[in-house]
């Protein structure tokens, strides 16, 4: 075996190994927020976020424009303030826009849904470090089964 | 009698520390003082052919069967729930947070770890080592620093050769086979699989196996009682302590990455 063989068969499995690298970070592994590119963040307050996670996707009409990039409690209100991460190729939603904790199927991950609002000469466009104003929190199905036997009970 | 166990328990754990001491000496020596790039760089290549390269068929053909099994027990399970869209997140998350690390350094332990001890011993067995010492030759330099190098780097990049194939075994299985969806096996894996957390920590984990692994294999090779016998007992031992410690330390790195 010749030094000059050996060396091809080594950078044959260099080669190899950087395939299968970069198979995994770009085919298996999705890289970022939807897409690439840059994003802006929003924030929103909730009354309480059920089963919302950080990285969880925010979609508007099933399409993930976005995910959750961070979960905190405002100490003075006590009320947690999620901050989305939202891909700069959707910039233009209105800040009449909601936003409500959803469910994927019966038993599924939870994400937010991002509706979009109208737009007239007074409404103005969310911007990096806004508030979303209008949001609807998570469904707790323990509070939704007693409101249903409290009903039930009259 | 109650003087000898202690006698015998201390003299097990002095020989313990001793070994521990003389490992560290020789990869101290082995890793320290300036290295001699043309000098060192083709002895380095021939190891990454012996270790890496010849390694890679072993690789190859596990990770494609154990890709493939996971994908054929995973959708037995899943399919009962009507969830066989996860088999792709199941296969990927799986081998690269355990499998693929893991096994690797096994079957490297196995193919690799125990030819350096036999190489090692039998080099010390028939007086190589000192002769090499006769000549000026450092033998930590000559010997063990480049097959530690090889072994380091080239056990992670079998491990990701491993978790690829086994990934591709698992959709050969799964979508070419069975019929899940193939759109969905890859875009319900890229929703759940993060770069950072499950690519790069696998990586982590593997280096840290080739350490692991490499450092026993050269230790027990070189502290090897120089007969015949002794030579099996050491390739008999690296291949046993080498997969007890990955085992071990796969739960300690574990915990660590994504047990909080």
């Amino acid at each position: 075996m010749t030094t000059r063989k050996i060396e091809i068969l080594v950078g044959g499995f260099i080669v190899l190994a950087i395939a299968a690298f970069l198979m995994l970070s770009l085919q298996v592994a999705s890289s970022g927020v939807a897409g690439t590119g840059q994003s802006y963040r929003l924030h929103a307050k909730f009354e309480n976020i059920g089963g919302l996670k950080v990285r969880s996707p925010v979609k508007v009409g099933g399409v993930v424009v976005g995910r959750v990039a961070a979960i905190e409690l405002d100490t003075t209100y006590y009320r947690p303030v999620v901050t989305l991460e939202i891909n700069n190729s959707y910039s233009n939603f209105p800040e009449t826009s909601t936003l409500a904790i959803l469910t994927s199927g019966l038993l599924g991950e939870q994400y937010l849904g991002l509706q979009p609002g109208f737009l007239d000469e007074t409404v103005e466009i969310l911007a990096d470090g806004d508030y979303i104003e209008d949001t609807k929190s998570a469904l707790v199905l323990e509070e939704l089964i007693g409101q249903f036997l409290f009903n039930r009970g009259n | 009698m109650i003087a000898d166990k202690l006698q015998q328990l201390g003299a097990g754990t002095i020989n313990n520390v001793r070994g521990f001491g003389r490992a560290g000496i020789m990869l101290f020596g082995a890793l320290l003082g300036k290295p001699d790039i043309r000098k060192g760089f083709p002895l380095l290549i021939k190891q990454l052919y012996v270790i890496g390269v010849l390694s890679l068929l072993i690789i190859l053909v596990s990770g494609l069967f154990i890709g493939m099994v996971l994908a054929l027990q995973g959708y037995t399970v899943l399919v009962k729930f009507g969830a066989e869209q996860m088999l792709g997140p199941l296969v990927a998350l799986s081998l690269l947070r355990e499998l693929g690390p893991v096994v690797t350094a096994l079957l490297f332990a196995g193919r690799a770890g125990s030819a350096i001890t036999a190489e090692i011993g039998l080099m010390k067995a028939t007086e190589q080592l000192s002769g090499m010492e006769m000549m000026a030759v450092d033998p930590l330099r000559r010997i063990i620093a480049p097959r530690f190098w090889a072994g380091v780097i080239s056990m992670p990049l079998l491990a990701l050769i491993f978790t690829a194939v086994g990934i591709l075994g698992g959709h050969l299985v799964g979508v070419d086979w069975l019929g899940v969806d193939g759109g969905g096996y890859w875009s319900a894996m890229q929703a759940n699989v993060d770069l950072y957390q499950d690519v790069m920590n696998g990586v982590i984990k593997s280096v840290v196996f080739a350490l692991i692994v490499m450092w026993i294999a050269l230790h027990k090779g070189y502290d090897a009682v120089p007969t015949s016998e002794g030579i099996s007992q050491a390739t008999t031992q690296t291949v046993v302590t080498t997969s007890l410690a990955v085992l071990a330390f796969d739960f300690i790195l574990t915990a660590l990455m994504f047990g909080g």
